[in-house]
């Protein structure tokens, strides 16, 4: 992280706000913690995995690395789940793993204070809401904050293998 | 200073010492002792008492202080060793071993065991000193039918003892330099407990301690330095006794400083002092023994060959390019690239081998193992090892001695016989094992091979028969002898500690393939057993077979290919319940489609435009069709668990030159996954690759 970033950061935990890098699905916009994100790259070169699920798209180098591919537009049912160049996997480190996520694309950083963090409603979302922690709400723009960590590790994403086994 | 921090490597180094003070003693000639071995013994357990005062770890200190004092006497030849005498060293040491751990573990060793060890050593002090050392040992003697009261005095004895004898003692200065007030206080109680301070000073950040000590400098520094470091401290010494060279040798400047120590000088500048201590490290390195290795985390090797296996894929990613672009003709980038290339691949092996340690360190706790085990039931065995410097990589050989532990018990509980049967049998008394590894190819091999009564055909096959197994009388020896890695089995006659519980052959087997390995065995009655461990010398590279299915790549580990030929109609025969076999020369093996297996699209389907390829796995042939074989190239092992979880037929994944994932093929895996495929598994036919070989009788 930068200097400034981590400044920012800093100022922002102050204020009782918190930074979310922010991404589309779809028509929806979801935000998840920046602290969790890696980096950002291109979806290229995914090699496919053999019985896994189709929203597993398979794993990737990075930088030495094999990292799995999750696309959330398969695994949420959304209408579409195109690869063009604004295609991005979002690479996010949770419970000491890296894994990417593939999203539609991505738009921005933004800084939420608590004021703006509303609490989730019942229903209406393509995510499940046991992975919402929330709705920002920024103007004209309403922001899904969504629990990434808590959404990976679950069991229905198949990603970590299940205690016991 | 926070004194806690040098835990860890008092805990490494008191480590080290344990197992060279073990080895040192189970090498230990009985009846005539080696004095150097001896004086080795010794300097290890007062190594780690000083260590233990210093960091207060009590039990530690009182168990090696009372072996010291016996070890001190047995060097001097005022003992005289025998075998159980040494025992009781062994058993003493196991006990230090023990104390560690709890220490380690932030606990309190148990008292009870404390008592327990020192009660042993002071009597053993008791028995065989009570004339020798009347004098010393002061009246101790005639109560040594109560052995609970008169045992510190014996003790108390034989300290001064130790310090008159030991040469090399005198008056030394010892200075601390920059040292806080807490960790001071332990330092100079630590000093105490080397001798006699007779007068102690602070100045500035210096504080110099006298003292008299029966001790040498040089070890006074080997104790001082398990928390000091080395530029916090000088040993300096002062009317030294006639005979401390070492002392003396070491120090050049000891006469000046000597002078200038009892008043100390008033405003010493900071600077000099700083000099001189450099000046002292510089020259306290050469007596030190230069360290010629250092101690460096796994995780930070295993990080140099992660970044050295980025390296060759971006080298092979330039050779790519240059290939393809029309700059080939450049020679001064050719050249230069191959030089890259070959740089990479001397970088890679070279990262490689820092994992490699020798067997020996696997092999060297066998010796204490075998002598325990074999006291225990009464045999005489013989322990060879061969090999020792042959090198595998560290992973697997933490990984290898636990198997590795349980075929010598089984082999000195079943295999080797009590000597009056083995003289019956008209073969010598003692019992011979080997433990021996060689490197074959890209494995090691290793082997427990033992003299004894061989397996029993006949009674393992009872004993299949009575736990449910299915066999028959006409299955080959080779068979029947791995029916013994069955869960569950055991023939030994009576459940011993040792083993014959039927737990562990089935674990060893597994364990071991879990390691990319295979266990054999060769058994010949009334000649001895053999045990074959393969393995593969490393976890983190891999020959690799590229092939390719539709427009996946994938890795086939070359040792696991036998052949590879493409199947004609005639010798395709397909089976009800759509499994396929392909006969080749003599055999029938099992075909499994990789496309039909991993779901790859776009694969060729008709078996006779595909490649079979004939791999083995756990014992088990069969035929692979794939597309295309690729090539054949190393392949740096990535873990896939790291980050996602176990895939079904993958053992691991790779990075290409292009930098893509390709994964790689798990033999034995992709056959059960081949076979959980069809509706209605039909299983092929068996077949062993090797014929059974006759044991060598050793």
């Amino acid at each position: 992280m930068s200097q400034a970033t981590a400044l920012q950061t800093a100022a922002a935990v102050e204020a009782g706000s918190q930074e979310f890098l922010v991404f589309s699905l779809g028509d929806e916009e979801y935000a998840i913690d920046i602290l969790k994100v890696q980096e950002i790259r291109g979806y290229e070169n995914v090699t496919r995995i053999a019985n896994a699920p189709d929203f597993i798209k398979g794993v990737a180098n990075l930088r030495g690395v094999i990292v799995p591919i999750v696309d959330l537009r398969i695994k949420f049912r959304l209408e579409r789940a195109d690869y063009d160049d604004q295609t991005v996997v979002i690479v996010v480190n949770i419970a000491d793993r890296v894994v990417g996520i593939v999203v539609d694309r991505v738009s921005d950083v933004m800084t939420l204070t608590a004021e703006q963090r509303k609490p989730a409603p019942e229903f209406g979302l393509s995510l499940p809401l046991d992975y919402i922690s929330g709705l920002g709400n920024l103007d004209e723009r309403m922001l899904v904050l969504v629990d990434i960590e808590k959404m990976l590790t679950s069991e229905e994403m198949a990603l970590v293998e299940e205690a016991g086994e | 200073m926070d004194i806690t921090e040098f835990y860890d490597t008092f805990f490494e180094e008191a480590d080290e010492l344990l197992a060279e003070m073990e080895s040192h003693l189970l090498e230990l000639d009985v009846d005539n002792p080696d004095v150097e071995r001896l004086n080795a013994i010794f300097r290890a357990a007062h190594s780690i008492k000083g260590g233990a005062g210093t960091f207060g770890f009590e039990a530690l200190q009182r168990t090696t202080h009372l072996l010291e004092n016996l070890l001190d006497y047995t060097r001097r030849g005022e003992l005289t060793l025998r075998r159980d005498i040494v025992d009781t060293f062994l058993e003493a040491k196991d006990m230090l071993n023990d104390q560690l751990d709890a220490y380690r573990q932030g606990g309190e060793p148990d008292p009870e065991a404390l008592e327990r060890i020192c009660e042993t050593l002071r009597r053993l002090a008791l028995e065989e000193l009570g004339e020798d050392a009347g004098a010393e040992v002061a009246g101790a003697a005639p109560a040594a039918a109560a052995p609970a009261s008169p045992a510190p005095p014996a003790d108390e004895a034989a300290a001064p003892a130790h310090h008159e004898a030991v040469g090399g003692g005198g008056r030394f200065q010892v200075t601390l330099i920059g040292v806080a007030d807490k960790d001071r206080d332990l330092l100079v109680e630590e000093l105490a407990q080397l001798g006699d301070i007779e007068d102690q000073q602070s100045e500035g950040d210096r504080h110099r301690v006298v003292l008299t000590s029966s001790l040498s400098g040089d070890d006074i520094e080997a104790v001082m330095s398990f928390i000091a470091e080395p530029e916090q401290l000088e040993v300096r010494a002062l009317d030294v006794a006639a005979e401390a060279p070492a002392a003396t040798e070491s120090e050049p400047e000891t006469k000046v400083e000597a002078e200038a120590a009892p008043e100390p000088a008033p405003a010493k500048p900071a600077a000099p002092a700083k000099a001189e201590a450099s000046a002292k490290n510089a020259d306290g390195g050469k007596k030190g023994g230069e360290s010629t290795s250092i101690r460096v985390p796994v995780a930070k090797v295993d990080q140099i060959i992660n970044l050295v296996g980025e390296l060759i894929i971006t080298q092979s990613m330039l050779n790519q390019v240059a290939e393809d672009s029309e700059t080939v003709n450049d020679g001064a980038l050719v050249t230069g690239l191959n030089l890259l290339q070959r740089t990479a691949r001397d970088l890679q092996e070279a990262v490689m081998s820092v994992r490699m340690v020798p067997m020996d360190y696997v092999f060297s706790r066998f010796p204490r193992l075998v002598r325990d085990l074999a006291g225990k039931l009464n045999k005489d065995v013989e322990l060879v090892t061969e090999g020792k410097s042959t090198e595998l990589d560290k992973g697997l050989t933490e990984r290898i001695i636990d198997p590795l532990t349980h075929l010598v018990r089984n082999s000195l509980d079943h295999g080797i016989e009590t000597p009056d049967r083995r003289e019956a049998a008209g073969k010598p008394r003692t019992g011979r094992l080997t433990l021996s590894a060689q490197h074959q190819g890209g494995n090691i091999l290793i082997e427990v091979i033992d003299d004894g009564g061989g397996l029993n055909r006949d009674k393992i096959l009872e004993k299949a028969r009575s736990s449910g197994l299915s066999v028959s009388d006409s299955m080959s020896d080779d068979e029947v002898w791995q029916l013994i890695f069955a869960p569950g089995f055991s023939t030994a006659e009576a459940v011993s500690d040792v083993s014959g519980r039927g737990v562990g052959m089935d674990v060893v087997k597994r364990n071991i393939q879990a390691m990319g390995g295979h266990v054999e065995i060769l058994s010949t009655p009334g000649q001895g057993t053999t045990t074959r461990i393969v393995l593969p010398l490393t976890l983190a590279i891999l020959d690799g077979m590229s092939i390719k299915v539709g427009q996946e790549m994938f890795i086939l580990p070359v040792n696991a290919v036998i052949e590879s030929l493409q199947p004609r109609a005639e010798d395709l025969f397909s089976m009800a319940g759509g499994d396929v076999l392909l006969k080749v020369r003599e055999d029938y093996l099992p075909v499994v489609a990789v496309h039909h297996a991993l779901d790859v699209a776009e694969a060729i389907t008709d078996p006779t435009r595909a490649i079979a390829v004939i791999v083995q796995g756990e014992g088990r042939r069969y035929a692979l069709l794939v597309d295309q074989l690729v090539g054949q190239q190393q392949v740096v092992v990535k873990n896939l668990e790291t980050n996602y979880r176990k895939v079904p037929g993958v053992s691991a994944a790779t990075i290409l030159g292009d930098g893509s994932v390709a994964l790689i093929l798990d033999v034995a895996d992709m056959h059960r996954l081949g076979q959980s495929k069809k509706e209605n598994p039909v299983f092929g036919a068996r077949n062993r690759a090797r014929p059974v070989e006759e044991v060598e009788p050793s």
